[in-house]
């Protein structure tokens, strides 16, 4: 048996905002909740009954006293809300030049994928002080990655990618949980962060085994799935153009303009039908069933890695990669800045 | 049950336990007492049935590995607790019983407005708890009682449907009675019973029925939805057939954050009673009181997205659902405080039913203060689906709602049997009750805290301490617990009579014999009084 632990480790940027608001909370609630135990407990005491036919004097109410607590626990309470709500802001934005790792929960492991082609199963190594973000998705149930070191933690959705951030602050070995309920083995479906710094992590991505880059994974299946032959570069076909199309505006037949991003292109990938696209006839096959989510994942790398400019070098070949080769902002060009305004790429 | 009806009072003028005999003169009766005493027994059943589940959970959680039972039997039983827990026990535990006993009797009324439809309303429970029960024994069901798709309509290899169906066909008792307390408040009562005489346990009732009728109908809705996915494969939850599994969770919640008032506004009903008898002293702020327990029915129904912070939902719902749950709050900070304000120059007495009143109080102030943690945006990141929520909604559950039941039972004790209770050994079992309470669940925020998940058959070593600590507590409350079903059933039949209203107290119910006559009134009263006028009654009462 391990000894008694009663403090949480805090091991990211968000570990102390939170520890703040949290035992800010816990010193104000604790003072209430005492005032209010003391006074019951001596008045409970105090005001005993003292014969069996007693009649105490009648008080029936009071309009200030009313005002009065209900008033000043509304505005304590937007306090905690205003605050609540500015820690969970900076947690749901990751910021632009985050490192980005993809995340695939499945019933009941842990795989993650990085950029430039390492895979790992329930363990995760990152660099200590660089954002990173992590994109998941899940391939059966709902899961909900956790990793308490860091007071993250978001569920992981089918068909869908949702995105989590942090920027880890001490190097270390950290539990990483699924949250939410999937099924029998739920409760073994955990692994461990390891929080490294940044030139350990760079011998360790060194190391890692990569067989290419994620891209380049995603650029291979581009071909074999035989996407190349309708999907061009650089020319028009049947087909939209592909290039620096992760992030910008797509307007649909429905009328609606809608941000390529993740999930859009993974829609597009397995339910072309579903969101069809204007100026374009519905001939895409869908590639439901054929392609894992592993898969899934390297194509949309590769769609995001195709540069803004033709004649631009594809960062696709493994070893050479640029030093925030994980960011968005690394493969994918300048989608971050000019989104809005810009017309449709793919018309 | 036969032995409710043997001829012990044969001597004394009829009552509505004596006044007909048989099993057929209970189970085709249309009395509401006697329906209320049918309700008593069916939750009390399912409450230890569901209290054994946690019981082996509890002892499962002794060790981190998984020893006593596997993984997959573990899920079954937190699914089985939750489901029994919720919709057997606490929805229909305090209204069905005590609400169902006492309404009529508040409000000077010969029965609810819908006789036949109350009995309706225990087969349709008792019907849907059997088909819960034989989905279990058959083979039990692992998703939660949250159901939660698309596990529950495509991975789970249980009797899904058939404990959704157990629930969808509980829904209809819970409905049924809904309506009846509504047609019942606003058309039976009293002449001069206004509505703000009515004492504060009616309001509460009040605005519980229209929870229940309101937001029961969307739980069918969304059972049933699951039922037609998992049995048809249609795409409403599950991706892979084209539906969204974020949906389910808006329609299950918008029914069950509400059921959470359904479950917790009865037990402040019986405390705003318990409180007053025990002070003698009127309700501090009755109409603040009662109209929050309308807010909280109201502004319940506009919460339900903070269950789901960190599951997809857009940043600025979220914004949204954090604002109006702390405005929920507001208004029951308002009843703990004006609770605590009615003890003040009272003249306190400190019966069992008091006790209960200030556990529920103290236990009810933590569960809602830890609420507040949980509504702010950025902490619920870390402590929701830890234990932290767990020991959260326990509190105001079972430290609340369980406390209040309790409470509630011991002080209409006499009015329901004519015996009186064991005074030394309630006071007993309700500091065990309080201290287990405490011990099983105070160490599980601390867990949540650290970040152990909720759901987890085995854990990290380094949580077993205070799993340790919280699986004794779960056996003292335990031991809590059966103290009463011991010495209730002994007192049914040994104990001393009960007068006619042992407190003192001011309500209608305490003005007819004790146990009341077949139709409560031999005369239908006329009120004179406010709730609780102790000053204008005090003739009556004997009070000097």
């Amino acid at each position: 048996m391990n000894s008694l632990q009663l403090l949480p480790e805090s091991a990211s940027t968000f570990a102390n905002e939170w520890n703040w608001l949290f035992w800010m909370l816990v010193a104000l609630c604790g003072f209430v909740a005492t005032g209010i135990a003391v006074l019951l407990i001596y008045w409970v005491v105090r005001y005993h009954r003292k014969r069996e036919d007693e009649l105490p004097v009648q008080i029936h109410g009071n309009i200030k006293i009313e005002a009065a607590w209900s008033l000043i626990p509304l505005m304590l309470f937007m306090g905690m809300f205003a605050w609540g709500a500015r820690v969970y802001f900076r947690m749901e934005r990751p910021p632009d030049n985050a490192r980005a790792i993809y995340a695939i929960g499945k019933q009941w492991m842990w795989k993650f994928q990085y950029v430039t082609g390492q895979r790992e199963i329930n363990t995760l190594h990152v660099p200590v002080g660089e954002p990173v973000k992590i994109i998941m998705t899940s391939q059966d149930a709902i899961h909900s990655l956790f990793v308490p070191a860091f007071r993250i933690k978001q569920d992981v959705l089918p068909q869908r990618y949702t995105t989590i951030w942090f920027q880890a602050t001490k190097p270390g070995r950290y539990h990483l949980f699924c949250a939410e309920y999937c099924g029998t083995k739920h409760s073994g479906m955990i692994g461990w962060v390891y929080a490294m710094d940044a030139h350990e992590f760079q011998l360790w991505m060194e190391q890692g085994g990569a067989e290419g880059s994620l891209a380049s994974t995603g650029e291979k299946l581009f071909h074999q799935f035989g996407c190349a032959t309708c999907h061009h570069f650089d020319t028009q076909g049947a087909c939209p153009m592909l290039r620096d199309l992760y992030g910008r505006p797509v307007r649909l037949t429905s009328g609606e303009t809608i941000i390529a991003d993740e999930t859009y292109l993974r829609n597009k990938i397995l339910n072309p039908r579903a969101q069809l696209i204007e100026g374009f006839q519905p001939i895409m096959p869908t590639f439901s069933g054929q392609l894992t989510e592993e898969q899934v994942v390297a194509l949309i790398a590769y769609i995001k890695a195709i540069g803004p400019r033709p004649g631009t070098e594809l960062p696709v070949s493994p070893g050479n990669a640029p030093s925030n080769y994980g960011s968005q902002q690394g493969i994918a060009g300048p989608e971050a800045t000019s989104i809005s305004g810009s017309k449709p790429r793919d018309r | 049950m036969s032995t409710l009806a043997t001829p012990v009072r044969a001597a004394a003028t009829p009552n509505y336990l004596t006044s007909e005999r048989g099993i057929l003169s209970w189970l085709l009766t249309t009395d509401h007492k006697r329906i209320a005493l049918l309700y008593v027994f069916s939750v009390t059943a399912f409450f230890f049935i569901g209290g054994f589940f946690a019981l082996l959970m509890r002892l499962e959680l002794v060790t981190p590995e998984t020893d006593l039972v596997s993984p997959h039997t573990y899920n079954e039983l937190f699914s089985m607790h939750g489901i029994i827990m919720v919709w057997f026990f606490l929805i229909p535990s305090i209204p069905n019983t005590l609400g169902n006993f006492l309404i009529p009797m508040m409000i000077g009324a010969k029965d609810l407005a819908f006789p036949k439809l109350n009995l309706a309303s225990w087969y349709v429970f008792m019907l849907g708890g059997m088909v819960t029960l034989w989905a279990m024994f058959r083979g039990g069901i692992d998703t939660g009682w949250t159901f939660y798709t698309p596990f529950s309509t495509v991975y789970s290899q249980t009797y899904v449907t058939g404990a959704a169906l157990g629930v969808f066909i509980s829904g209809f008792a819970s409905i049924m009675t809904g309506l009846n307390f509504i047609a019942t408040i606003h058309r039976l009562r009293a002449p001069g019973l206004t509505w703000f005489r009515l004492p504060l346990f009616v309001w509460s009732h009040y605005a519980t029925s229209v929870i229940l009728v309101l937001a029961t109908p969307v739980l069918a809705v969304v059972l049933s939805m699951v039922a037609v996915e998992r049995i048809f494969q249609v795409g409403i939850f599950s991706t892979p057939l084209g539906g969204d599994p974020v949906l389910f969770q808006h329609l299950f919640w918008f029914y069950s954050h509400p059921a959470v008032y359904i479950m917790v506004l009865p037990g402040m009903a019986v405390v705003s009673e318990l409180v007053a008898a025990y002070s003698r002293r009127p309700v501090f702020g009755y109409t603040f009181v009662a109209f929050a327990s309308i807010a909280i029915a109201v502004i319940g129904f506009l919460v339900w997205g903070h269950h789901m912070f960190v599951a997809g939902q857009s940043v600025y719902s979220a914004l949204y659902f954090s604002l109006l749950s702390y405005m929920v709050a507001v208004p029951s900070a308002i009843k703990v405080f004006n609770w605590t304000a009615t003890v003040y120059k009272g003249s306190v007495s400190w019966e069992t039913p008091m006790l209960y009143a200030i556990g529920f109080i103290g236990l009810f102030t933590i569960g809602g203060m830890t609420g507040l943690f949980l509504a702010a945006l950025g902490i619920d990141v870390h402590v929701t689906d830890t234990y932290f929520v767990i020991a959260h909604f326990h509190y105001i559950m079972v430290g609340g709602t369980v406390m209040a039941y309790l409470g509630g039972i011991h002080y209409w004790w006499p009015k329901i049997s004519g015996k009186m209770y064991p005074e030394g050994l309630s006071k007993l079992s309700a500091l065990t009750v309080f201290l287990g309470f405490n011990l099983t669940f105070f160490p599980q925020f601390v867990l949540g805290y650290l970040g152990m998940p909720r759901r987890y058959a085995a854990y990290p070593a380094e949580f077993q301490y205070l799993h340790i600590l919280s699986t004794a507590g779960a056996t003292i409350l335990g031991a809590g617990y059966l103290m009463p079903l011991c010495y209730f059933f002994w007192a049914w039949r040994h104990a001393p009579e009960a007068p006619p209203n042992p407190w003192r107290a001011t309500g209608l119910e305490w003005q007819t014999p004790s146990p009341p006559p077949k139709h409560n009134f031999e005369v239908t009263p006329v009120v004179t009084h406010n709730a609780y006028d102790y000053e204008g009654m005090k003739e009556e009462l004997g009070l000097d």
